[in-house]
């Protein structure tokens, strides 16, 4: 509740910001669509969505960008998610364009990398003028300069050095046709500020978010869940752990980290006192390079 | 949990220590993490340099690590248990004037860096305008390398004895001067034993105690409709949008504007459906009206006595951010100012300013990249604002290029224009004179219901049919087109006749007699239109119609003295807005003169 000094608490504060930038969209899109992986993120941004636009339903459909190695835990939360809202689901998938040939894959690699191919597709395919991230500035140094309504290309393609100023609530949608906006409605939220809103407001999350015992694999530093798609290298043997996961992803290459957090409020806690952020730890593919986000960023990836 | 969220901006360049400054920021309030410094230290090493660089922590882009300056805004994140801020990070650099602004329209606060071995400098001065013309309410001045000055108290003094005096010219309400070393961290977080004379806190102290909630305009309640919630199966239409000044409550009486009716709030819903008592500035909310009146996106919400302006014509001050080409008295650009959008011609360039000294140069042309000037610009659909010094959100708008789409530049209100005394009037080949007829304004008041209007049917009528040119103004009638925008108001009322008053004017001046009819209840407006037709040499008759109120009650042919008495509508003269008798008019018409023809009649004879 707001104090009688008309104050919003920094999470009201932040919700009434992404609430605010949804509506816009609506309002001056017409084919707007929310990317949804059933990543904590992106199940934020869709929570805030039905918010913004109650009592009806949210005036677009989802995407998944699916890899091929979800967790199941996360392809079951999608469908059940995606059912609970009433949503419509469009699925852009990583193996089609491998099965075309239109990428090649490499066996050492995770999918990731793979994923821009499939969301340009999607985009095309279905048209789309909006597209709504779930990604925050805080995450990353290239996503620290990252505008609120980034213009794309016909080529999905993002040019830092010249992005179109933003003022106040003002944002800029115009575009061409082929050309498109992503939408950042969380641009100013830290990875704290999303598990304090999960616990405030109750948002379902899948179960590998919270502590769970599992089978995982130590590989460069980290640790790896051992999956189906996982190949096993010399001299590596899974072993049982207690572990949760900071983000959801290509399971071959997304890490997770040992801990008894099983609720929201546990997971806030040690995430307040956290020295890692959460790419460094658990993404092997960002620590390619310094400049690894920003020439993905510009070949259209998020 | 439960900290406010504040918003900085910074400005100075690399050479002050300002991406150093937000690193000690983060480093020092424990929201580094331990690889971020990891990918520091080791860039650092690959550069060869002895300490952590803090400055890496902030320029993110490759071209800017390249080229050591900070090319954009970057947004970096800190917190403590009291408050949660949020930084936008702005380049220094003259060139990149356009980001500071981009990056300090929202800003509470803003921090200014200065080097205390070069003291104030064109870009300090540069700097705190912007901050002042963006209307950031905070200014905190760093004096930064105080190690490199010997930590004199003496140096200090003077440098903020020098800004203090320039600050004079700029309309800063709270201004803080910090010396500080952020290389070695004095006074950034914590206050350090270098500086003893320094009564002051330490930076981060005063960023989580400033007061910045009274900052919003709390008095002016402002509801931009952004979007509508329809849901049929509860017949349910709610307006969208985020409050841009003020509070408001259900059961409120609310004025729509432009269409100026009026009605009341019925229910104020927040995200997701919370009950909301009291929705204020910054919140985004669902407002629910107990008449059908059927808004869109662009159409303003606010209190039937408290009004923004609405005009074509608007004064404002621009930051121009376009390379491709400069602005151009003649240009026309799309116009976004709070949820409307419509296309706007710059009339004039007034003046370029020069940003370091506040030097106008009122023989400039135009404006290029990062100059900022007083335009006038004409909007196609009348905008409903504020100034900018007054509401932010309702006096701020952007300039979009139709064909490329980018954002060219940021304007802030400074009011509507007065564009008459500007425009030069182009004198007719032909004299009133030469005319086939000559015309004059026969101006029928009084209250709604009381006949005017059946009178002026008569009168236009009869002289149509004697062969003389006239032409019936009904107020009413003029409601729909000419004056849809304008509501009940006392000033919008004035505004009607002022309106209507020279639409007369130019059919008498045509050669036509002018019969107008409308309740035009205040003195003052009518003497206005009298003296406009005095001032042309034109013939101005004022007929007041004298019917007691009780009788037009009685008559009450539109139903409206009914609804006024129920309360559905309010403002309405004679019941609860004032009707003010004209003091000597031309002509006196009652009741006991008989039929409208045999008013009609009258007027005539009047005219003879």
């Amino acid at each position: 509740m707001a104090s009688p000094a008309y104050e919003l608490t920094h999470l009201e504060a932040l919700e009434a910001e992404a609430v605010h930038i949804f509506r816009e969209v609506a309002a001056t899109f017409e084919r707007p669509v929310l990317l949804f992986s059933g990543g904590k993120d992106s199940m934020v941004m869709l929570h805030v969505a039905a918010k913004a636009f109650w009592p009806s339903p949210p005036p677009f459909p989802v995407m998944h960008v699916d890899t091929g190695h979800n967790f199941d835990e996360v392809v079951e939360f999608r469908d059940r998610t995606v059912d609970r809202y009433g949503l419509r689901l469009v699925v852009s998938s990583v193996q089609d364009d491998i099965d075309a040939g239109r990428v090649v894959e490499d066996p050492k690699a995770g999918r990731n990398r793979l994923q821009t191919a499939a969301l340009l597709r999607g985009i095309r395919e279905h048209a789309f003028d909006a597209v709504f991230g779930g990604a925050r500035r805080d995450e990353e140094k290239a996503r620290a300069k990252e505008r609120v309504f980034s213009f794309r290309d016909e080529f999905g393609q993002w040019d830092p050095r010249n992005q179109r100023p933003e003022l106040w609530d003002l944002y800029n949608g115009r575009h061409r046709k082929g050309e498109h906006i992503r939408v950042f409605p969380l641009s100013n939220w830290t990875e704290l500020d999303i598990w304090q809103y999960v616990e405030a407001e109750n948002v379902d999350l899948p179960s590998i978010y919270y502590s769970h015992r599992r089978p995982v694999v130590q590989r460069d530093g980290m640790l790896l869940a051992h999956t189906r798609f996982l190949t096993l290298n010399e001299g590596e043997s899974p072993y049982e752990a207690t572990v949760r996961f900071r983000t959801v992803g290509d399971a071959t290459c997304t890490g997770c980290v040992e801990s008894t957090a099983t609720s929201p409020g546990e997971v806030v806690a040690e995430v307040a006192v956290s020295r890692l952020t959460e790419r460094g730890a658990t993404r092997a593919d960002d620590r390619i390079s310094e400049a690894g986000m920003e020439d993905r960023k510009k070949e259209g990836y998020f | 949990m439960s900290a406010s969220l504040v918003r900085l901006a910074t400005a100075g360049s690399v050479d002050d220590g300002k991406s150093t400054l937000i690193g000690r920021l983060l480093f020092d309030s424990k929201t580094v993490f331990t690889d971020q410094l990891e990918a520091i230290e080791r860039a650092g090493r690959d550069r060869g340099e002895a300490y952590p660089n803090l400055a890496l922590l902030t320029d993110g882009l490759r071209a800017e690590r390249e080229q050591g300056i900070t090319i954009d805004v970057a947004h970096r994140y800190f917190a403590t248990p009291r408050r949660k801020f949020i930084i936008a990070d702005t380049p220094g650099h003259v060139q990149y004037t356009r980001n500071m602004v981009t990056g300090a329209s929202t800003a509470d606060l803003a921090l200014i860096l200065i080097d205390a071995r070069k003291g104030v400098l064109e870009q300090s001065r540069r700097h705190a305008f912007l901050a002042s013309l963006l209307g950031i309410p905070h200014l905190v001045l760093c004096v930064n390398k105080m190690d490199l000055v010997g930590w004199s108290q003496q140096r200090f003094e003077e440098i903020r004895e020098e800004f203090r005096r320039f600050a004079m010219k700029l309309q800063v309400h709270d201004l803080t001067f910090v010396p500080m070393s952020a290389l070695h961290g004095d006074n950034v977080v914590h206050r350090g034993a270098s500086m003893p004379w320094y009564e002051g806190t330490s930076l981060l102290h005063h960023l989580e105690q400033v007061h910045v909630a009274s900052d919003r305009n709390l008095i002016d309640a402002r509801f931009p409709v952004q979007y509508v919630i329809r849901e049929h199966s509860r017949d349910f239409r709610g307006y969208a949008g985020t409050v841009a000044g003020g509070v408001f409550k259900p059961g409120d009486e609310v004025a729509v504007l432009p269409s100026g009716f009026t009605t009341t709030v019925r229910a104020i819903w927040g995200p997701g459906g919370t009950t909301v008592t009291e929705a204020f500035a910054s919140q985004a909310v669902t407002i629910e009206l107990e008449d059908d009146l059927d808004l869109g996106r662009g159409d303003l919400i606010c209190r039937p006595g408290n009004r923004p302006h609405t005009s074509r014509d608007v004064d404002a001050m621009v930051c121009w951010f376009s390379e491709q080409g400069a602005l151009k008295p003649g240009s026309t650009y799309v116009v976004r100012h709070t949820t409307r959008e419509t296309k706007a011609e710059i009339r004039e360039l007034d003046y370029r300013l020069d940003v370091t000294t506040l030097h106008r140069d009122e023989t400039a042309e135009s404006l290029s990249l990062n100059e900022i000037g007083r335009i006038r610009l004409r909007a196609r659909q009348p905008l409903l604002f504020d100034s900018y010094r007054r509401n932010r959100s309702t006096g701020g708008f952007l300039l979009v290029d139709e064909h490329s789409g980018a954002t060219v530049a940021a304007g802030m209100i400074t009011g509507p224009s007065v564009t008459a005394s500007n425009v030069v009037w182009h004198t007719a080949a032909v004299s009133r004179t030469e005319r086939a007829t000559r015309g004059l304004t026969v101006w029928l008041t009084g209250l709604s219901a009381s006949g005017k209007s059946s009178v002026a049917v008569e009168l236009e009528r009869r002289l149509v049919a004697s062969g003389r040119p006239a032409y019936l103004l009904d107020g009413d009638n003029l409601r729909h087109g000419l004056n849809g925008n304008l509501g009940f108001s006392p000033a919008d009322r004035a505004e009607n006749v002022r309106r209507v008053a020279e639409v007369a004017k130019l059919f008498a001046d045509a050669g036509v007699v002018s019969v107008v009819s409308l309740i035009s209840p205040y003195r003052a407006d009518r003497e206005l239109a009298r003296a406009a037709h005095e001032a042309a040499g034109l013939p101005f008759l004022e007929v007041f119609v004298d019917t007691p109120l009780e009788v037009c009650e009685d008559r009450d042919p539109k139903g409206m003295y009914a609804k006024a008495r129920a309360g559905e509508i309010s403002g309405f003269t004679g019941v609860d807005a004032p009707y003010e008798q004209p003091k000597s008019p031309d002509l006196v018409l009652r009741p006991e003169n008989g039929d409208p023809a045999a008013m009609a009649a009258l007027i005539l004879a009047a005219l003879e």
